[in-house]
């Protein structure tokens, strides 16, 4: 595939490649992307790792969708109930597209070979999940579509199945550290990506029209978390680097019912089958803070309530630090085959068997409901308004916004199908009506300078503590409940740490498989997008959705009903973010649904 | 209440203490040893630690080159097959106390695929023998809906759709290990899955391509697979199912 290669004097090999559409990151939205784009225009994805290994496959309870296959339902309570989960930051129109489009998006996935759970009379079978509601919030609704707990990993095998019968062409282990853009007909429009090849250290330099970014969140930047180790947000941040802004980054979702102590996620969809939180005294307390929808209320507020009941004295554990996530009363049978892998974690991870005793569980750091901006059509946006040519991002790097402050779970495996088959389908488009953009001279020398200077890089300090140091303040003080004063003390972390940054070594000098330097490469992301996680989150002096302040404890519409837009200006590396961040605002959508009190 | 994680109190109650536990693992660098070699890590573990951990924190605290890989770390995306004590399991799945700790723990790649470095193997030929089954669902029908598919139908296959392809049990497999061009149970499971989905409608193309010599007569059933499985798929089971069917013709 390689159209020249070429030696640089410091001996990076340099490789060529030229491709209509280029697609980073192999999840489930650069796969749904590459399913669109690859029979219509000549594609490549390019991903850190092979494709059936991201997380995506780590999703487990169902895929939102209003299929109405076993009670009642419509898009349209769909989309109300996803813009009232996102405490009505959701722009309405995305939000109506995904729930509308929702419905094909299942029956391509079932076409397509996706082993759903089935009806007794051979339907997609369908299960209640937090926030999805029948006529605006009356009772839960049946509408998550699944495949036992393992939802996730079998779009992900599906997806993988039919780039396979397409004959996709996928570098995989190929880490993308850098975008070209560069001007044609006097517009900034997207030109290409540099990556580093991880078996041979070789540089490779992709040359396209199009360019999907589909890299999938940052949950790294904290210690407790459901997200995979190689979660470093290398896209998003290679994103920020260059000038784009970022929207919405202070809005992290935490997942109440990860294992507590270790993170590991267990489904939303347990307490769809009836699954109930407890405190130490073994008290039912959601029925205290949503009386009507109890332990479905959404993630941001049972999230919450957790911690509260923990902080209040009610935790249960030799610690009182946890709440219990009671399935005894499920029965074995729902749990082996509705709920079979969480089952597996809870012994495996925790030595607790679900069917007898009640599991441990505390709030986990789960997904960036904010990332690159983008329009309907997945482009992204350079400002409020403009979009750079031939540059689309979908899936969780993204932010439409389809889930405004707090994202809906099943809402996400959605957002990967309905934005990664849209971001595919405009790529192609676009590419198939416009010219190459001109790469810049010399193409790789940012990636290349940056390699070469960290793989001899001998300074005192390691990674290791560097990022543990960052994921534990991050998760002291900019988890579920943040006040100025947590948020002030996590920036002087980060400053310190950047600082610290600089002076680091690594040990292997090697090429191949050099898994150290790429941990020093996005530890260095990891770092940049924790520093616009916590500015954005400093700068919303009000509680809404995941972004919870304690010392602004209301929501304030007058002031914040508006997207948060960062950008960076100046220098990267000036100490104080204050000389290198800016913020602004982006108006939210409405078309039907004006904000009104958010209670359950 | 901005701090949800209360600071833990230098001694918890019912903490356990951390213990040495000594792990060889098998080493090549190839820009650097002409042959791989074993090395000793010392690392202090809590019993409920995973192998991984262990992994984690030689390659953090002690030695930056040491090379595996690994993403989700609970078992599900497949990346850190390797053979643990000669047995190959998942690292993020294998609980220190479940090992005996009164002994160091072997650590190496897998085998039957050429060794990269380290911990890593090439996985490319896996790859391809899993994309010469076809493994994606083969239908003519466009149906405007879901196509029907009865709870029993959907349960037919169940098991082999769990697969992850960590390629632990093709490369527990000792024919595997001494022919290269055979399929191997992962391939095989991943036909499986479709010859005996109701909707698929070439069951008999894979079942030819299965019939091959290289194919799934080349089983000697000695069930390192079946146990090498970190999804405890039924993988000697499924082999077993896809030789009736070839005999019969059908799935």
């Amino acid at each position: 595939m390689s159209t020249e290669t070429t030696m640089t004097p410091t001996a990076s090999a340099v490789h060529h490649h030229q491709f209509d559409v280029v697609i980073v990151g192999a999840g489930g939205a650069g796969m749904r992307a590459a399913i669109e784009a690859g029979p219509n225009a000549k594609t490549a994805v390019i991903s850190k790792l092979y494709p059936t290994r991201s997380h995506t496959g780590a999703a487990q309870g169902g895929m939102a969708a209003a299929l109405a296959n076993v009670e009642e339902d419509s898009w349209e309570w769909h989309t109300f109930d996803t813009v009232k989960g996102g405490d009505y930051l959701v722009d309405q129109d995305a939000a109506e597209i995904l729930a509308k489009e929702a419905i094909d998006a299942i029956i391509d996935l079932e076409n397509m070979g996706l082993p759903f759970n089935r009806t007794p009379d051979g339907k997609i079978d369908q299960r209640r999940f937090g926030g999805h509601t029948r006529d605006h919030g009356k009772a839960p609704v049946r509408r998550a579509c699944y495949a036992a707990d393992r939802t996730g990993h079998m779009i992900l095998q599906t997806l993988f199945q039919n780039c396979v019968k397409l004959g996709i062409d996928f570098y995989n282990e190929y880490y993308v550290l850098d975008l070209l853009l560069s001007e044609l007909d006097g517009e900034r429009r997207a030109a290409g990506v540099v990556a580093y090849e991880l078996a041979t250290g070789d540089l490779h330099v992709f040359h396209a029209k199009s360019i999907v970014f589909a890299t999938g969140g940052f949950g790294k930047i904290y210690k407790t978390t459901s997200n995979a180790h190689t979660l470093t947000g290398d896209g998003v941040g290679i994103i920020w680097r260059k000038g784009i802004p970022l929207e919405d980054m202070e809005f992290f979702q935490f997942h109440p019912t990860g294992l507590a102590g270790l993170g590991i996620l267990l489904t939303e969809g347990a307490r769809g089958e009836g699954a109930i939180l407890r405190n130490a005294s073994g008290e039912r307390f959601m029925e205290r803070y949503a009386p009507t929808i109890k332990d479905l209320a959404p993630r941001d507020i049972i999230s919450r309530c957790m911690v509260q009941e923990v902080a209040e004295g009610r935790g249960a554990g030799p610690n009182k630090d946890y709440v219990l996530l009671d399935c005894t009363h499920l029965g074995a049978e729902v749990l082996e085959t509705k709920l079979p892998d969480i089952t597996e974690f809870a012994r495996t991870y925790l030595g607790v068997d679900p069917v007898h005793e009640p599991v441990p569980v505390m709030p986990t750091a789960h997904y960036a409901m904010g990332g690159i901006p983008t329009t309907i059509k997945a482009e992204v946006l350079a400002d409020n308004e403009t979009v750079i040519k031939g540059l689309y991002a979908a899936g969780e790097c993204a932010c439409v916004s389809v889930h405004g402050s707090n994202r809906l779970g099943t809402n996400s495996l959605l957002d990967i199908n309905v934005f990664g088959k849209r971001a595919g389908k405009y790529a192609v488009e676009y590419a198939n009506s416009a010219d190459f953009a001109p790469l810049p001279e010399d193409p790789s020398k940012e990636v290349r300078e940056m390699v070469e200077r960290l793989r001899v890089a001998d300074g005192p300090e390691r990674l290791a503590p560097l990022r543990k140091t960052l994921q534990e303040e991050m998760d002291k003080n900019a988890q579920v409940f943040r006040t100025e004063e947590s948020l002030g003390s996590v920036t002087t972390t980060i400053q310190e740490l950047r600082d610290r940054y600089q002076n680091i070594g690594i040990q292997d000098r090697g090429k191949r498989f050099n898994t150290d330097l790429l941990e020093a490469i996005e530890l260095g992301f990891l770092l940049d997008i924790a520093e616009v996680v916590v500015f954005s989150a400093r700068n919303r002096k009000e509680s809404r959705g995941g972004h919870m302040r304690d010392d602004y404890p209301d929501r304030n519409d007058a002031d914040y009903m508006q997207h948060t837009m960062a950008y960076l200006v100046g220098d990267l590396h000036s100490a104080n973010p204050e000389d290198h961040i800016r913020m602004d605002w982006k108006p939210v959508t409405i078309t039907h649904y004006q904000p009104m009190e958010r209670k359950y | 209440m901005a701090t949800t994680a209360p600071e833990a109190p230098a001694q918890e109650v019912g903490a356990v203490q951390a213990f040495t536990v000594t792990l060889i693992v098998r080493r090549f660098d190839p820009e650097k040893d002409a042959e791989p070699y074993w090395q000793d890590f010392d690392v202090e573990m809590y019993s409920t630690d995973r192998v991984l951990d262990a992994l984690h924190k030689i390659k953090w605290d002690q030695d930056g080159t040491l090379a595996f890989r690994r993403s989700c770390a609970h078992g599900i995306c497949g990346s850190d097959a390797m053979r643990i004590n000669g047995r190959n399991r998942l690292a993020c799945k294998t609980l220190i106390k479940d090992l005996d700790i009164t002994k160091p723990i072997y650590v190496e790649a897998i085998k039957g695929l050429p060794l990269e470095k380290d911990l890593i193997v090439d996985m490319e030929p896996f790859f391809e023998s899993y994309r010469q089954v076809q493994p994606f669902l083969i239908a003519s029908s466009k149906p405007e809906k879901e196509r029907l598919q009865t709870i029993e139908q959907r349960a037919r296959f169940d098991d082999t759709t769990k697969c992850i392809l960590c390629a632990a049990c093709t490369s527990s497999c000792p024919v595997f290990w001494t022919d290269g061009q055979y399929f191997g149970p992962a391939a095989i499971v991943n036909a499986h899955r479709f010859i005996f989905d109701s909707r698929d409608e070439a069951a008999q193309v894979r079942l030819d391509i299965l019939n091959d010599k290289e194919g799934v007569w080349r089983c000697r059933t000695t069930f390192n697979c079946s146990e090498a499985c970190p999804r405890g798929i039924e993988v000697t089971k499924a082999i077993a199912e896809v030789k009736q069917a070839i005999l019969r013709g059908r799935p």
